[in-house]
């Protein structure tokens, strides 16, 4: 029934803009950013997508939390790098392009091997356990010097295989394109994923894992074979990693790595599919750019994630999509001066916080040499007390207005869905 | 004999140190069903908190204050934080803890810096206690012990035997029963939660400076002391206390042996099979995996007895 109501289904043009999208933007990106740092932050940015989609495999989809997700991601990439290392010395005849497809089934091999135990029960018990075996493989990193390359990791050589119409890895857009191409393969395979029967028991088990049981499914066996699937994926983005660093160290398996795709794909949003992608770039610009203009990066990134957590767990994606249902009603005039006021108050307290953070920062760093830190043309002296009276006056302005024009958006809000519902009654 | 005394003697005052952070742990999950993420930052507060007041004032006065402080913060952090995720459930209460360990760590950068701080032992506290055969006993490591019993003994009668503790009991296993007969339960919470912070926060005071007080402290610990609740039994106080004293133990021996599958094969005359990677295997000495071995307790609890020592719920 299924396959012949399918069948009569008409081609729909606007389902495939979404991906044709991309895949010209992708293509096109590297035209506009010439400049060499963006073209390794959004390498970075393929890499990560493909990273956060496989980790919301779990969160969003199966509804397991892990904080362990690099280990797959790092073993992958260890792998990966081993088999680069191997074609060079001529042991192994396999083209460099399709390496992360080592790392893909090696990240999936590692899931299977753990993930049997870890998926018996999904919750608190499965974060707990993920932990638990990512600081065993991170400890065992250190202890393996032979596989792992102790601290200082394995390093290898991209440009090792035969070049093919040209293309031999030794120029950085080069690589950007074998990441791109797969960013797209990886995505494609990992939409098509959440549209099979597995893709959508494993949203069944994560919403309702008794019912799961009782219509006939071992739950069990669905989280395992999410995780390895995730696992695959997880490895691919981890042998890309290993093919545009040109090394791996235990980092890439570590607690940072694990946490940072949490972030990532939390902040964009679990509910939608789209929602990984999205948190996957805002955490790579603040990871490859803001990091370089701040120590302070993770703390920002840290609140951020916090306020998420706090007032919006959906997201950012299921933010955006709440407010294109306002606006698709006509109804977005309503709320945008709500939020003009909200964005603005904001944005001081922000600037006033983020200013105290960095003239502690700079206080305890540099003030020796040079008392007056230059932040987007201001000149503060951080050793008088002036600056930090004002900055601590615009916190706490900001943070009052900003509490105000808070309840404000609410109450739009409040008043914009009551006549959506019942427009939609 | 000397070293097994005395390396038996420091895995228990480890042990119990540990004890002292998962029984705040298992409090808190048994009562709120949340896995506290940043319970070990409370401990890494409570050794920064110190080392400022005890430069100031005074190790003693540190020991009183800086709990307090870091049990403050626990009940801000309940009452502002975890009160408001609440209504989305486990999970995200779970993420907000992990953002807190994120905010805390980078606060400790911040105010402390990067590198390591000299936090000391006061010097009435330096010097061995005594000695066995020649090997000495640090007093400071017996003042630990002191310490963590007191404390242990003190919250096992405030949970037996004063009225309080009694509602905390009841409460862990029936809240809507005793919200019910008038007992106000998030208030509860509140206090359970800043309890076991202000205990986590006593461990960091005695730990901070027998370990090392850096921003990484939480970290480290915080991971040893999730696989003590899972080996112990999620939510069982006594499961807790044997899984501390074993890992605790497990953790002090093995970095001192330097045992390892080739060195018993060479006892017995035997080679080790060819291989890179099997000689690698072969070659590891207890000491060198030491930090896996927790690890590996925990996999093989979970494997052979999934709700762990005295558990009650399976894991």
């Amino acid at each position: 029934m299924s396959t012949e109501a399918r069948r009569c289904e008409p081609l729909n043009p606007w389902r495939w803009l979404p991906w044709g999208g991309a895949a010209a933007a992708l293509a096109l990106l590297p035209l506009v950013f010439r400049h060499g740092f963006a073209l390794t932050l959004l390498s970075q940015m393929g890499i990560m997508v493909i990273f956060a989609l496989s980790y919301n495999m779990l969160l969003g989809q199966s509804g397991l939390l892990s904080f362990g997700h690099a280990v797959y991601s790092g073993l992958g990439a260890y792998c990966a790098v081993h088999a680069l290392n191997l074609i060079g010395k001529g042991q192994l005849a396999f083209p460099v392009s399709a390496l992360p497809l080592v790392g893909g089934v090696s990240g999936a091999l590692f899931g299977v091997l753990f993930g049997w135990v870890t998926t018996k029960k999904s919750g608190t018990t499965f974060a707990m356990i993920s932990l638990g075996i990512a600081e065993m493989v991170a400890a065992c990193s250190l202890m393996l010097p032979g596989f792992f390359g102790g601290e200082g990791g394995v390093t290898a050589n991209r440009t090792v295989g035969r070049a093919f119409l040209g293309i031999s890895y030794g120029p950085a857009t080069q690589v950007y394109y074998l990441i791109a191409v797969w960013t797209m393969v990886a995505t494609a395979a990992m939409f098509a994923l959440t549209r099979t029967p597995l893709g959508r028991i494993a949203n069944a088990v994560r919403d309702n894992p008794e019912r799961a049981e009782f219509i006939g499914y071992d739950t069990h066996v669905v989280r395992f074979l999410q995780l390895v699937l995730a696992a695959f994926f997880a490895g691919v983005s981890g042998a890309l990693a290993a093919i545009n660093f040109e090394i791996v160290s235990a980092e890439a398996l570590g607690a940072s790595r694990s946490g940072g795709v949490l972030l990532a794909t939390f902040i964009g949003g679990t509910g939608w599919f789209v929602g990984p992608i999205i948190g996957a770039v805002v955490y790579t610009f603040f990871v490859g750019a803001i990091s370089s203009v701040t120590k302070a990066w993770l703390l920002y990134l840290g609140l951020f994630f916090i306020v998420m957590v706090l007032f919006a767990p959906g997201g950012v994606a299921s933010l955006a999509a709440a407010n294109l249902r306002v606006a698709k009603a006509g109804l977005f005039g309503r709320l945008a001066p709500a939020y003009g006021a909200a964005l603005g108050a904001g944005l001081a307290a922000l600037g006033g916080f983020a200013t105290i953070v960095e003239m502690i920062y700079y206080h305890e760093l540099e003030a020796v040499n040079d008392p007056v830190l230059r932040l987007l043309g201001l000149r503060l002296d951080v050793t008088t007390a002036p600056p930090w009276f004002g900055a601590a006056v615009v916190l706490a302005a900001g943070g009052a207005a900003f509490w105000v024009a808070a309840r404000r958006v609410r109450v739009r809000w409040n008043e914009v869905h009551e006549r959506l519902g019942r427009g939609s009654a | 004999m000397e070293f097994f005394l005395v390396t038996l003697l420091n895995g228990v005052s480890y042990g119990l140190l540990l004890f002292m952070l998962s029984s705040g742990l298992t409090l808190i999950f048994s009562m709120m069903g949340v896995l506290n993420f940043a319970h070990a930052s409370f401990y890494m507060l409570g050794a920064y908190f110190a080392y400022s007041i005890s430069t100031r004032i005074g190790f003693w006065q540190a020991l009183v204050v800086a709990p307090v402080a870091v049990g403050a913060i626990g009940m801000l952090v309940e009452r502002f934080g975890l009160r408001t995720v609440h209504r989305y459930g486990h999970v995200a209460e779970l993420l907000f803890t992990f953002g807190l360990a994120y905010i805390i760590e980078e606060l400790v950068h911040l105010v402390w810096g990067r590198l390591p701080v000299d936090y000391r032992i006061p010097a009435q506290l330096d010097g061995p206690l005594f000695a066995i055969y020649g090997t000495s006993f640090p007093i400071y490591r017996g003042f630990m012990m002191l310490v963590s019993v007191t404390m242990l003994a003190a919250l096992y009668l405030a949970l037996t035997r004063t009225r309080i503790g009694l509602v905390i009991r009841a409460a862990l296993t029936h809240p809507h029963m005793v919200e019910a007969l008038g007992h106000d339960v998030p208030r509860m919470f509140m206090l359970v939660f800043g309890g076991g912070a202000a205990l986590a926060g006593l461990a960091g005071v005695i730990g901070g400076n027998a370990f090392v007080t850096e921003p990484g402290m939480a970290a480290l610990v915080g991971v040893i002391v999730f696989v003590v609740v899972v080996v112990g039994g999620m939510g069982s106080l006594a499961g807790a206390f044997i899984a501390s004293l074993l890992i605790g133990c497990l953790q002090t021996f093995s970095v001192a042996l330097d045992w390892s599958i080739a060195g018993a094969l060479a006892r017995l005359g035997l080679q080790p099979p060819p291989g890179l990677l099997v000689t690698e295997l072969f070659g590891i000495t207890v000491s060198q995996a030491a930090p896996v071995l927790p690890y590996l307790l925990m996999v093989l609890v979970l494997i052979l007895r999934p709700r762990g020592i005295m558990g009650t719920r399976e894991a």
